[in-house]
């Protein structure tokens, strides 16, 4: 008789963390560690605390992922997602929950508490910052500089640690690098230099003269791209050409770019290739996506949600430029910063991007916000659903109902209803991300640009069954 | 306005009921003494393992049972009454139907072997057995799984998702080869090592050794080897659940015995899915077929016969899947462990050994009769075309990129698998471009 060697004797237990993955951890805790000392203001020389947080992250995720994953042949790796307490809204999970939104709270309305002192100098948290803000742009650090930095660096750290989960999926790992580039050079790198090379950001006559300057921050999604502020100083002189460029741009993007590779490709292109809220939710959410809801009450409520905030972002922006061009400040009698622009900045663009968006991720999943709330979404989504090539098709009839496809939609979307019946699933909010192909154990899903001709068609009968295909 | 009542609320039982009330206004009750509702079987092994939770295996959100008028009862039916159409549960209570659907689908083999009813000895089937084995294996340091087939593969791969060490014992010298062919199974062989599983090929259980409390410490091989573990998996297959028809009245062999319109020997009386079984098998099917598939298709098939459309099951073009660990497998059409003396044969292999392609055809006529691909994907719907249209393993070869169905930005094999075709069969196949045209003709 033919007989083994027992290999698993030589490591029985393959996904227990080694020494390494241990360091990683270690290294990466002290990153956070002095974060947490800054805040706390413990006399930490920032440029040190700095490098030691932003490296030890990086470094120590990079260090951890790869022993994790590389230990195991390449493959899903969804085993005990739902007996761990930090996703699946146990204990560690409220706690990230709190934390998170607690920061966006801080972050939003009460900067000071993390140190910003925008008349003198920085304290803590946001001091720490200041040397790498100098840097930049020879200014310190504000709030924003301090949250696009650790933004930034979750995309990255976590955006690493996804490529290695995933090495065996070359969709994700393309798409992966793509958000991560164009967070780290289009939302940050790009924007600093420019103000250093004073073409944003200067004060100008006393007033600080700001225009956003990530161009893939398109609006509907970036709401006050047509305030009067914004437009001014994109129109301001020294900041020519730079800033007419990125005017010109952020009009062609919302009005030519965005039907064109929607229809082409779907809405994936934004948002799951290089939107910025997609590269945080892809990435340093990616391990939340089970806690979406699938039902149907919840695919109900997300219509009325991300129609109602396209529809209050298209009203405050034509009451904006209306008032920009006739120089009313009113519009039908109503004052237009107090109805319209005051109530979105508050609700949708602070409560319901930041703090609910990301603060929420542990309990509702990662895309909370690009499914109830974002209007590039919601714009990009009526495209996508009557008028694009974009679909994920279903093969055949190999769906065997499993539920991993629809339990891995960060978006909701069941699925594995349209699977089971054969039917191409053609829907507004589905972002692309292909997890619902990967973790397919059958080889049922495949996302794909093809013909519109036949996209919606719902077959009579799943194939395979003579039977009944005679007959009909 | 006719009662149906459904026994068995798996694949076979609700696809049987959503069709009739798709084609009907009858009255549907379906029976079950496993859940309360519908799950997929097939998923089981991801609630084990921690990728869903049981109610994600449910494919109907539980209001859709309600709304679509279809009442669900639990309960164990002990008696069947064929005569009087009652039903008789455990505890007395009884139900009348006019027109009975027997779905029960399987229970799990067990050979005999000494030490086989010990705690910690299961086979899984249903939701009870995941439940025990949930319970069975808590803190145990080695478990042995007995049966080389996808079950025993699977709850391998659930074993080690727990960090459990398994020791996987297969009777035959390499895995599943009475389905697969050699290189497809030693793919498989070296994969399962490749996860740190214990792979005992041509090894067979003689008995499980129990210890003082009634629980496994152990089994002992043929060769006399014992190995210490305190949980034993039985996966040799399952076997029709049909105990309970013995004195029915309904003709059984194996499982109960239907013609090809699912119709038992007694009228008003059907059988769908695991537990029917042909008297004329189709084809080259077998005569019971215990596969989500083909539990789906009689479901579908026996819906219209119970509505008044007399309608003969005839299942298409054969296909399967499955997933070994990581490695994606799917079959269209018929690849015998052996290609028949009529059949050509080609096998490609990447190079990394862990995807794989096989074609076989007739030789006569070059037309293709199967295919077999291991960790990539194909399109369910140009093979069925395919075979529908008699194509020849050349065109299919020409045509390969129109059945590509890997995601996108994937790496591409069609080349690769072309030269080396062309290479062994002195052909000069040239591979044409991917065509949406072509794909859009296979679906209509």
């Amino acid at each position: 008789m033919q007989k083994d060697a027992n290999l698993s004797i030589a490591n029985p237990h393959p996904k227990d963390a080694d020494v390494w993955q241990k360091l990683g951890l270690a290294i990466a805790g002290v990153g956070l560690l002095v974060l947490f000392l800054s805040w706390g203001n413990v006399p930490i020389p920032a440029a040190m605390g700095l490098t030691i947080a932003l490296v030890g992250i990086i470094g120590g995720t990079t260090l951890y992922a790869y022993r994790l994953y590389m230990r195991q042949p390449a493959g899903i790796k969804n085993n005990g997602v739902w007996f761990k307490s930090l996703i699946n809204r146990g204990a560690l999970g409220w706690i990230a929950g709190i934390i998170l939104t607690g920061f966006y709270v801080l972050l939003y309305w009460y900067p000071e508490y993390i140190g910003y002192k925008p008349n003198g100098a920085n304290e803590g948290f946001v001091a720490l910052f200041d040397p790498l803000s100098q840097f930049f742009k020879g200014k310190p650090a504000s709030q924003w500089f301090l949250y696009g930095t650790l933004y930034t660096v979750s995309i990255l750290a976590l955006g690493i640690k996804f490529l290695f989960k995933y090495r065996h999926n070359s969709y994700q790992l393309k798409r992966t690098v793509s958000v991560i580039i164009a967070q780290l050079f289009l939302a940050y790198l790009v924007p600093e230099i420019l103000e250093g090379l004073n073409y944003n950001g200067q004060t100008i006559d006393g007033h600080g003269i700001y225009y956003d300057a990530d161009i893939k921050n398109v609006w509907p999604l970036d709401y006050d791209f047509f305030y009067g502020y914004h437009l001014d100083a994109m129109q301001q002189e020294a900041y020519q050409p730079v800033g007419v460029l990125y005017l010109i741009i952020g009009i062609a993007m919302f009005l030519l770019v965005t039907p064109i590779l929607t229809y082409y490709v779907g809405k994936r292109w934004y948002c799951s290739w290089v939107c910025g809220c997609g590269g945080l939710a892809e990435t340093a959410g990616d391990p939340f996506r089970h806690l979406s809801s699938k039902k149907l009450s919840a695919w109900k409520l997300e219509r009325w949600l991300i129609h109602g905030v396209m529809v209050f972002v298209f009203v405050m922006t034509a009451a904006t430029v209306y008032g920009y061009f006739w120089n009313t400040g009113e519009v039908f009698g109503l004052n237009i910063y107090n109805t319209f622009q005051k109530p979105y900045g508050f609700l949708i663009g602070a409560t319901f991007s930041g703090v609910i968006g990301v603060g929420f991720y542990p309990m509702l999943g990662n895309r909370v916000w690009c499914r109830f709330g974002c209007p590039m979404a919601g714009y990009m989504g009526i495209i996508q659903r009557f008028k694009s090539r974009f679909r994920i098709t279903t093969n055949g009839g190999q769906c065997i109902s499993c539920g991993n496809c629809s339990t891995y939609c960060e978006q909701g979307i069941d699925v594995r209803a349209y699977a089971q019946k054969g039917q191409n699933i053609v829907r507004a909010s589905c972002v692309g991300c292909g997890i619902c192909s990967a973790v397919c154990p059958r080889g049922v899903l495949k996302l794909e640009n093809g013909p519109e001709e036949k996209r919606h068609d719902l077959p009579p009968i799943i194939i395979g069954n003579k039977s009944v295909e005679l007959q009909d | 306005m006719e009662h149906i009542v459904i026994i068995g609320n798996g694949i076979s039982g609700i696809t049987a009921a959503r069709h009739v009330r798709k084609l009907s206004d009858h009255k549907i009750t379906v029976i079950s003494a496993e859940t309360d509702h519908f799950f997929s079987r097939t998923a089981l092994m991801y609630i084990y393992m921690g990728h869903m939770k049981y109610e994600h295996t449910k494919p109907y959100e539980d209001w859709f049972w309600e709304k679509n008028r279809i009442e669900l009862k639990r309960g164990y039916v002990e008696r069947v009454n064929t005569n009087a159409k009652l039903l008789t549960f455990v505890g007395g209570e009884t139900m009348p139907y006019d027109k009975l659907v027997l779905a029960t689908g399987s229970t799990p083999n067990k050979f005999g072997w000494p030490g086989q009813e010990l705690k910690g000895v299961q086979g899984l089937y249903s939701y009870q057995d995941l439940q025990m084995m949930e319970a069975n294996t808590k803190n145990i340091q080695r478990a042995v799984v007995v049966g080389g087939g996808l079950i025993g593969i699977e709850m391998a791969e659930m074993l080690l998702s727990r960090n459990i060490p398994v020791t996987f014992l297969v009777r035959e010298n390499s895995f599943w080869n009475n389905v697969l062919p050699k290189e497809e199974s030693e793919m498989i062989n070296r994969h399962i090592r490749e996860h740190h599983v214990d792979l005992r090929l041509a090894a067979e259980l003689d008995e499980i050794i129990g210890d003082e409390n009634g629980g496994v410490k152990g089994v002992r091989t043929k060769t006399g080897e014992e190995i210490a573990c305190q949980f034993v998996g039985l996966t040799v297959g399952v076997s029709p659940n049909v105990n309970f028809l013995r004195d029915s009245g309904v003709e059984l062999n194996r499982g109960v015995l239907v013609d090809e319109f699912l119709q038992t020997n007694i009228a008003d009386v059907y059988a769908a899915g695991d537990c029917a079984e042909f008297r004329k098998p189709n084809g080259e099917r077998r005569p019971i077929e215990q596969v989500w598939y083909t539990g789906r298709m009689m479901g579908e098939t026996l819906a219209r016969t119970l509505c008044g459309r007399q309608t003969a099951y005839q299942p298409g073009h054969w296909f399967n899947s499955a997933k070994f660990f990581d490695i994606e497998y799917q079959t269209y059409g018929w690849v015998w462990p052996q290609a028949k003396d009529t059949e050509g044969d080609f096998y490609w292999e990447e190079a990394g050994g862990k995807i794989c392609l096989r074609l076989r055809w007739d030789k006569a006529s070059r037309k293709l009769t199967g295919v077999n691909n291991f960790g990539f994907r194909l399109r369910h719907h140009a093979f069925d075309k395919w075979f529908d249209e008699g194509r020849t393993v050349d065109y299919v070869l020409e045509h390969l990129r129109d059945a590509n169905f890997d995601p996108e930005l994937y790496k591409t094999h069609e080349t690769a698998i072309l030269e080396q075709f062309n290479r062994e069969n002195g052909t000069s196949l040239r591979l044409k471009k991917k065509s949406w045209k072509r794909i859009l003709d296979f679906v209509s």
